[in-house]
Parts: C-alpha cells; sequence; structure tokens
C-alpha cells in the first residue's frame, strides 16, 4: 500500500504534449445506480433571501473562526463577520445585508448532530454589497496578493473535507507541484452540483484553475472528469481551448472522486502512508472550489453561496441551487415542494459517504454539496446486520486496497493495535465495501468508531505522558530541596560545633568575666552549647549581683533583658525542635529518638532559663520595692520590653504575611506565644506603674528630702511618658496611612492594629495625664 | 575407558566456559529494575491520584509487577483492565468497587474569588498543575489536570469544585454499531435514526 513514488520532473511533462492521456485505473470501486438525472436536467437556480441565516463559526477544517462583529450590528453583504484564527482557519461573511440577532449554540452540519456557536442574521432585504475589490487581470498581482485575497474570501475546499483552499495555494517548501488536479469526478450518485456548475459556468471554473495555476506554478494542470458528464465535458473543453489545462475523462466508477483515487487514475501515483498528495507533487482542488477563487480574485466577492443539490423523490422539484450559506435546510427545502411524508430521512451530502441529519433546521454550510430526501424505496434503511460469511467481496472492491473484512473483526474486537497495523487509517470511508456485504453489515461505521477510538487512545495515552513527566519533574525538584536542606543544616551544625570549640577555648585562656550584658548580647546565636553558656554566665552573674546593694541601673536592665532573650531563644529552639520531632514522626522514625532526647535536654535549658530569668526579675523587683531610686528604670524597662515584645510581634506578623506556605503554619504558632508574651509584658508594665503610682501618692505623704527625692525621680518619668505618647501617636499615624494605602486582603488586619494602637495611645495619654497632676499636687506640697 | 573420561572432561570444560560466560554477562548486562514495571506504568493513566492506595501510578505498577491485583484503578477504568489484563496475560476482573467508580474524566476548577491564597492545594497538586503563589489567587492549568481531585481536600475555603470535562465536538466519534446477531430468517426492521419529519 505505502509504496512511494518519485515524483516525475515537471520539465519533462511540460515539453511533453499528450492529445490523449493515459488513463491509469485504480483498485476495487463500485457501480451504484447514478441518479443524477433527477437533478440535473435544469438549471441552477436562486432562491430567494431566507428569512433567517444561521451561520456556524466552523464551517471548515481547523481552528473556528473569530467572532469580529457584535450583537444587533447592522452587515453589509459580503462584510466580513468573523475572522480566520491562525493558518488553518477560514474567514465568514455576511450572505446578505441585515442584522446580527443573536450569536447562539444552534444544531450544526455534522454527523453528531450536535450543537455550534452560531450567528443568526436576520436579512433586511435590501441585499446590499459591501465595497468589494476587483481586478481585471489576476496576472498584475503577485502571488502572495492572490493568496491574501484567497485568504480574505474566507474559500475552504468546497468539495465536502473544507480544507481552507488559501494553504493549499502555497507550493510545498521542498518541491514544486508537478501535477495540479480539478477534481470534477462527482462520482457520489445523486449529486449534480459540480455537473451543473461546469456547463453553466465553465468559464469561472477554467479562470479560477488558471489562478490557482499561477500562484502554484504546476507542471501540467489535468481536469479529472467521469464521463458520465458529456455536456459538462463539453463546456469545459470549449473554456479550456486557449489554455494549458488539459480535460481528462475518466470512466464513470465510484470512488473515482476520491483525492487519492484520482489521482491514481491520472497519474499513476499513490499517497504514501501518512503522507499527503503535496508531498508526492501532486495538488487537487475541487471544481466549486475553482470558482469561488475565481470570484474572490476576480470581483473580490468572498464566498457566500454555494450550489447545492437538492433531490431525491420527497422532493417535487429536485434540482440545483446556488444557497446563501447559512440557508435553513428546512426553510430552502420548502421552496421546492419537500414532501416530509415521503421522504424517509434527510441526508447532508450523497448516498455513500453522507450522513442523516438529526435537526431539519441545520443550516447550510460551505461544504454542503447535497441535500438527499430519499424515500423508503429510494434508499432502503439497510437491512439488520448479518454475520460475517468471508466472502471476501469487500477486499475486491476497497479502493484503498486493503483487507476490510480483517478491520471488521479487529474493530470489532477492540484490537485496534491490530486494526492500525492493517493500515486503518488509509481507509477512506466510501463505503463501498459496506455497499457490496452480502451481510449488511455497517463496516464503515466500525471503522469510523475504531479510528475515533484509536485517536481518543493516543491523546489520552499523550497526556497521561505528560502528567507522567510533570509528575517526576515533581518529584526530583522535591527531593533536591530537601537535599539543599540537609545540606545547609549539616553546614550550620558543623559551624557552631567550631564556634563552640573556639568560644570553650578563648574561656579557658580567659576564664574572667567581662562585661556582662555586651556578652550576653554577642553571643552567637544559633549554637545552643553557648547559649548555654551564656545562660550559666548570666545565672552565676545574677546570683553574684543579687546580694549586692549598690548596683548601676542601666546592667541591671541589661542583664535581666540577656536573660530574657536567652529564655526566648531556647524556647524558640525547642519549639523549632518540636516541629522537627513531629516531622520526623511522620517520615523518618529512625530520627525519632534522637529527637527525643535532644528536645528533653532543650525542655531543662529552657527551664534553667526561665529560673534564671525569674529570679533575677524577681531580685529586681525586690530591689525596686526596697530601692525608690530604682523605681523609673524597672518601669522603662518593662515599657521598653513590652515595647521590644510589640514590634517583634509586629515583624513576626510581617513575616507571616510573606512567609511561605510551609513556613507559615510555624510563623503563625510563633506569633501566637509572641503575643501571649507581649501580653504579659504589657500587664507587668501595667502593675508596676501602678505600683509606682501609689507609691508616689505614699511618698506626698513623706518628707520633704523624700519628696524632693521623689519629685527628682517623677520629672524624667513625665519626660518619659511623654516621649512614650508621642511615640504611640506617631506611630499610630504611621499605622493609618499604611491602613490607607493597604492591599484589600491586608485591611481586616491593620485595622485591628490601628485599634490596638489607639488603646495604647490612650493608656499612655492617661498615664501622663495622672503623673502630671501627681507633680502639680507635688509642687504645691513644696509652695 | 579414557573415552568416558575424555568426554566427562570435554563437558566440565564446556560447563566452565559457558558459565564463565553466563556469569560475566549477568553482571556486565544487567539490567536495573524491573522492565515490566515501566511498560505497566505506560499503561497506567497517570493521574497520581492514590485511590488504588499507592502513593502514585508507578508504585501501582510495581506492585502488579510483584503479582498484585489489576483492578484497582478507578481513572484508568475497564479499558486500562483489559490493556494490562492484554500484556501480563491474565484474566480481566471488573474494577474493584473498593477503591472507587469509574467516572467520566474530570477537571479541578478553582472559584477564583473565593480563593485566599494559601497555597494548600498547589503542595498537594502530583504534577504542578495549579499556579499561584501565597496571597494571590491560584488557578488550575486545566489542559495539565488529571482530575485526581487531590486538591479538594485540603483547600480551607472549599474553592474547588470538579467539574466533568466538556470535550465539545473535536472528541467526538462515530460510535460503534449494535452487535445484532441475528439469523438470516429474522426480518426485524432497524429504526431509523434522524429527524423525525412528519
Amino acid at each position: 500500500m505505502s509504496t512511494s513514488f518519485k515524483p516525475t520532473p515537471s520539465s519533462k511533462l511540460n515539453s511533453k504534449i499528450i492529445s490523449t492521456r493515459t488513463i491509469y485505473d485504480f483498485h476495487g470501486g463500485i457501480h451504484p445506480k447514478e441518479m443524477k438525472t433527477l437533478s440535473n436536467q435544469t438549471a441552477i437556480v436562486k432562491p430567494p433571501i431566507p428569512p433567517k441565516l444561521v451561520l456556524p463559526l466552523q464551517q471548515h477544517i481547523g481552528k473556528p473562526s473569530l467572532l469580529i462583529v457584535e450583537l444587533g450590528q447592522h452587515v453589509l453583504k459580503g462584510e466580513k463577520l468573523a475572522d480566520a484564527d491562525g493558518m488553518i482557519s477560514a474567514a465568514l461573511h455576511a450572505p446578505t445585508s441585515g442584522i446580527i440577532e443573536s450569536i447562539i449554540d444552534h444544531p450544526i452540519a455534522h454527523p453528531s448532530g450536535e450543537s455550534g456557536p452560531c450567528i443568526v442574521l436576520i436579512p433586511d432585504g435590501k441585499d446590499e454589497w459591501c465595497e468589494l475589490e476587483p481586478c481585471e487581470h489576476y496576472e498584475h498581482l503577485s502571488v502572495s496578493k492572490i493568496q491574501a485575497k484567497v485568504r480574505e474570501a474566507g474559500v475552504a475546499g468546497m468539495g465536502g473535507a473544507g480544507f481552507p483552499t488559501e494553504v493549499k495555494l502555497h507550493p510545498p517548501h521542498h518541491d514544486k507541484v508537478a501535477t495540479l488536479i480539478l477534481n470534477a469526478a462527482e462520482c457520489e450518485p445523486y449529486i449534480t452540483a459540480d455537473d451543473r456548475l461546469m456547463r453553466e459556468r465553465a468559464e469561472e471554473v477554467v479562470q479560477g484553475m488558471e489562478i490557482m495555476a499561477y500562484a502554484l506554478q504546476p507542471g501540467e494542470c489535468l481536469i479529472g472528469i467521469e464521463d458520465n458528464k458529456p455536456e459538462a465535458i463539453a463546456a469545459l473543453r470549449e473554456a479550456a481551448k486557449e489554455t494549458h489545462i488539459e480535460v481528462c475523462v475518466l470512466p464513470t466508477k465510484y470512488p473515482s472522486g476520491g483525492e487519492k483515487q484520482i489521482i491514481k487514475l491520472l497519474t499513476d501515483k499513490e499517497v504514501p502512508n501518512g503522507q499527503i498528495p503535496a508531498d508526492i507533487g501532486v495538488m487537487c482542488q475541487n471544481v466549486g472550489t475553482a470558482a469561488a477563487v475565481y470570484r474572490a480574485v476576480r470581483f473580490g466577492e468572498p464566498l457566500i453561496s454555494r450550489v447545492t443539490t437538492l433531490t431525491g423523490e420527497g422532493i417535487q422539484q429536485p434540482g440545483n441551487v446556488e444557497a446563501l450559506i447559512g440557508t435553513p435546510i428546512d426553510w430552502l427545502l420548502s421552496q421546492y415542494g419537500f414532501q416530509a411524508k415521503k421522504a424517509e430521512r434527510l441526508i447532508m451530502g450523497g448516498p455513500m459517504m453522507g450522513y442523516t441529519l438529526k435537526h431539519v433546521d441545520t443550516p447550510i454550510v460551505k461544504t454542503t454539496n447535497c441535500i438527499l430526501a430519499p424515500t423508503h424505496k429510494d434508499l432502503p434503511p439497510p437491512p439488520p446486520a448479518q454475520a460475517c460469511i468471508r466472502c471476501g467481496l469487500c477486499a475486491d472492491v476497497c479502493p484503498a486496497v486493503l483487507l476490510p473484512q480483517q478491520l471488521y473483526w479487529f474493530s470489532r474486537a477492540q484490537e485496534y493495535d491490530k486494526a492500525e497495523h492493517h493500515n486503518l487509517f488509509d481507509c477512506i470511508e466510501c463505503g463501498a465495501c459496506s455497499y457490496v456485504c452480502p451481510s449488511s453489515i455497517p463496516l464503515v461505521q466500525y471503522y469510523r468508531h475504531a479510528k475515533g477510538e484509536i485517536k481518543q487512545q493516543k491523546q489520552d495515552q499523550l497526556k497521561s505522558d505528560q502528567a507522567r513527566e510533570r509528575f517526576e519533574a515533581r518529584q526530583f525538584r522535591l527531593e533536591r530541596e530537601q537535599a539543599e536542606k540537609d545540606a545547609k543544616r549539616k553546614a550550620r551544625a558543623d559551624a557552631a560545633a567550631k564556634a563552640q570549640a573556639a568560644k570553650k577555648a578563648a574561656e579557658a585562656a580567659e576564664p574572667t568575666d567581662s562585661a556582662p550584658g555586651t556578652q550576653a548580647s554577642t553571643a552567637p546565636e544559633d549554637s545552643a552549647e553557648t547559649k548555654k553558656a551564656a545562660i550559666q554566665a548570666a545565672l552565676e552573674r545574677s546570683k553574684e549581683k543579687n546580694p549586692a546593694t549598690d548596683m548601676s541601673k542601666p546592667e541591671a536592665v541589661m542583664d535581666l533583658d540577656a536573660l530574657k532573650t536567652a529564655w526566648d531563644k531556647t524556647q524558640v529552639k525547642l519549639d523549632k525542635m518540636h516541629d522537627a520531632l513531629d516531622d520526623a514522626k511522620a517520615n523518618n522514625p529512625d530520627q525519632v529518638e534522637k529527637l527525643t532526647r535532644a528536645v528533653e535536654k532543650n525542655q531543662m535549658r529552657v527551664n534553667q532559663a526561665k529560673q534564671a530569668w525569674e529570679k533575677a526579675s524577681a531580685s529586681q523587683t525586690t530591689k525596686v520595692e526596697t530601692n525608690a531610686e530604682a523605681e523609673t528604670p524597672d518601669i522603662e524597662a518593662l515599657a521598653t520590653a513590652f515595647e521590644k515584645a510589640q514590634s517583634k510581634l509586629d515583624k513576626m506578623q510581617d513575616a507571616l504575611d510573606n512567609a511561605q506556605p510551609e513556613q507559615v503554619e510555624k510563623l503563625t504558632r510563633a506569633v501566637d506565644k509572641n503575643k501571649i508574651r507581649v501580653n504579659q509584658a504589657k500587664q507587668a508594665w501595667k502593675e508596676a506603674s501602678a505600683n509606682q503610682t501609689a507609691k508616689t501618692k505614699t511618698s506626698i505623704e513623706a518628707t520633704i528630702i523624700k519628696e524632693v527625692a521623689a519629685e527628682t525621680a517623677e520629672q524624667p518619668d513625665i519626660e518619659a511618658l511623654e516621649s512614650a505618647v508621642e511615640k504611640a501617636q506617631s506611630k499610630l499615624e504611621k499605622m493609618q496611612d499604611a491602613l490607607e494605602n493597604a492591599q484589600p486582603e491586608q485591611v481586616e488586619k491593620l485595622t485591628r492594629a490601628v485599634e490596638k494602637n489607639k488603646v495604647r495611645v490612650q493608656t499612655a495619654e492617661n498615664a501622663l495625664k495622672a503623673a502630671n497632676s501627681i507633680s502639680a499636687t507635688n509642687q504645691n506640697g513644696e509652695q | 575407558m579414557s573415552v568416558i573420561v575424555t568426554a566427562i572432561l570435554a563437558l566440565l570444560g564446556l560447563a566452565a566456559v559457558f558459565g564463565a560466560l553466563l556469569g560475566f554477562a549477568s553482571i556486565r548486562f544487567k539490567v536495573d529494575g524491573n522492565p515490566i514495571v515501566d511498560e505497566i506504568d505506560s499503561l497506567l493513566p497517570q493521574t497520581q491520584c492514590g485511590q488504588c492506595g499507592h502513593p502514585g501510578c508507578r508504585p501501582y505498577a510495581e506492585s502488579i509487577a510483584d503479582g498484585g491485583e489489576i483492578n484497582k484503578c478507578p481513572p484508568g477504568g475497564e479499558a486500562t483492565i483489559q490493556a494490562l489484563a492484554e500484556l501480563l496475560d491474565v484474566e480481566a476482573t471488573p474494577l474493584d468497587s473498593e477503591h472507587g467508580e469509574e467516572i467520566p474524566k474530570q477537571v479541578a476548577i478553582i472559584r477564583e474569588d473565593e480563593c485566599i491564597g494559601c497555597t494548600k492545594c498547589i503542595q498537594a497538586c502530583p504534577i504542578d498543575a495549579i499556579l499561584g503563589s501565597a496571597k494571590h489567587m491560584h488557578t488550575v492549568i486545566a489542559s495539565e489536570c488529571t482530575g485526581c481531585d487531590l486538591c479538594v481536600e485540603p483547600c480551607p475555603v472549599d474553592c474547588i469544585d470538579m467539574v466533568p470535562v466538556d470535550q465539545g465536538l473535536a472528541a467526538w466519534h462515530w460510535h460503534s454499531p449494535k452487535d445484532q446477531n441475528i439469523i438470516a430468517t429474522d426480518k426485524v426492521g432497524l429504526v431509523t435514526e434522524g429527524a423525525n419529519l412528519s
């Protein structure tokens, strides 16, 4: 089957002048009753403009057209309604002037009978043309201009497949077109549209072919026509007299009009499996397409109507009509005496390859060459299928030289790979095998089904391969990320161990303590051991300093802070470890034990740090209580602690907002903890300030010296409070600004923050007022 | 006697030579992994949905290669079971309903105005078919989605729907003719499909 042929050199073909061309033969074929005289006796008539036109966006092979009109828009005849979308697509034009009524899903010409998007045009009856761009001499146009004109006109193959014609006007890249064939065979029974067109408009057909030849520059131009159309042959010969076009008469045999069959008949070449005619230097076009190309180039007319055969015993006046694209079939038939009672069904296309219409209001499209309304007698429904008797008649008539019987078995048993190996996809679905089958097996339907299934399976396979690739890529990425994380962790642990060793060495060399605050703050952050050491040192220091009565205030504050940070840090680490432990429990059972131990250790450390801090703060409090001078720094320290905690919380919330998804959960937990801490700090601060107020009151009743002392202590207090109020206010303003500029999803949070801050400002102001009044009373007392 | 000894020696020699050859070949041309797993894996639909009880299609393929059941894949359905049965030359068994029913192809769709941008579905998607970043709307790449519905459960606001894929006319193909199995003497008329013209 898949024999490849070398294209004959075109120069040789050019020089050869053939008077009577050898017509080859193709395998198989049948001779069904022609039934053509039913409709080819009368001239093509133009039906009136229908009350409604339905224009499907997909009338061709390729992508659906892109809509460019709006609802209610008034359009002129020939105006473009939809544009070609991409290379393999075709434009769509208004067949008459009118108004775009709607764009709806409407039953379209498709064997499924399903609906597709359609433009509904209500004609205004004026049939008013838009401005066209005629051209007297196509020879003056460039090839690309002709291609563009054909594309603009939305011409698509009118033989039945509907392949956009413009694409077939580009010569193949690698080779010249050796043969341009105009397919005028019209081999299917009943159909006479091309026959009538050639009889009446042979000039148009021939000139259309000349335009195509101008674009393709083929070695030879052939028109293949069956010998059952003598009038058309004569008309064509007459029209082609002065040209290099050769009219080749073919013996009548179905399916000589098949693309591959007509190529075989005229050139003896076979299109190899999986290739197209262009690959062997042949280009095939339909006669209707040639006429449409001529009208598009000569008059600038887009493809808005086509010759369609209305035939069958169910129609009183069968014949050919030049119907506007989009004419509803039921309306069109009613114009020519359609007898619904007589007609068994409506077939779009011929009796061999056409399909039964499921909706009578389906519109005429660019590929509709025939509407067949056969009576029961004309075209009886197929009798029920019986068992295959393996007579082999189907193989005898198959024009593609396949083994229909084998294909039938494989398709029926769903052994699609075997069917494919038997070249199922070379089947042209001509129906010759079903026609001769003595068991009336609907063979073609089996093949169509099998083809559809195979295509579906291939698509599914493609999709699942794609999914596998994506899945594997993702797995790889996750593994790589994990490895990177592990490497980082290891590097950090190594660095910490080194730092620890260095520190130990330093401690051994210089056992005396340096300034406690600085040491605590400069301690390396990541090493647990170092932290432990720092806490130990701080603990010792606080122990040492506890009995000491005369202690510098900043040092005490810093010490306390250091302890607090140390505690916080250990706590955070413990939390992290808990998380790690949870992860390990889920994923890595062999590490659970180690981690549990580590967690326990850390818990101890945390407890130690906490105790240290508690002790230190307790001693601080007692000191504050005993030492009036220490009061202010304590409150200040608490206030700063509170402020710090607050800012930390804010930062954390920011971090949470910007966090990576896998960190969100952890951060949320951290934020919650910090909130608690902030509240604690706030309470501590409030209590301390309340204490102080109370003490200040008692101090009024104390001695003058004490009063002076209290006054000196209070003065900075008021200042501090004032600055606190200012700070809080400026912060509040900033927040309000932020709120105004905030992104919608953050508004809620910011609003809450602003409210909190308002409360804070209020408290600060209250505190300031209280302090002011106290100092006022103090001054009064002094006076 | 010497003939027997010669024969035995010759055979021993041959055995040693071929043994060495085979031993060498078994090391030199060792095939990593079971090649049948790849073949089985290529038949599975690759939704990675885990409905079979294995964490992905490949582990399921491995379990089948080890002699496991072939009827645990609802997304593949009967077609996959048929293909597996043919490949492994075993009896095709009907789909085990314990793992789910065969349903038409689905695709996940995120109701985008309800998405809070939590990225949970992105982490759940086995084939990275969901796009988006933290605090920003996510969306499903419909052409990549296998319809495994693993993203539905983690969504905190339940804004992911599984909808059947509308394949439209492009995916339509002729249905198979009904098997009638009648004999020549039966004269049952067929009901013609098509529009009711009267």
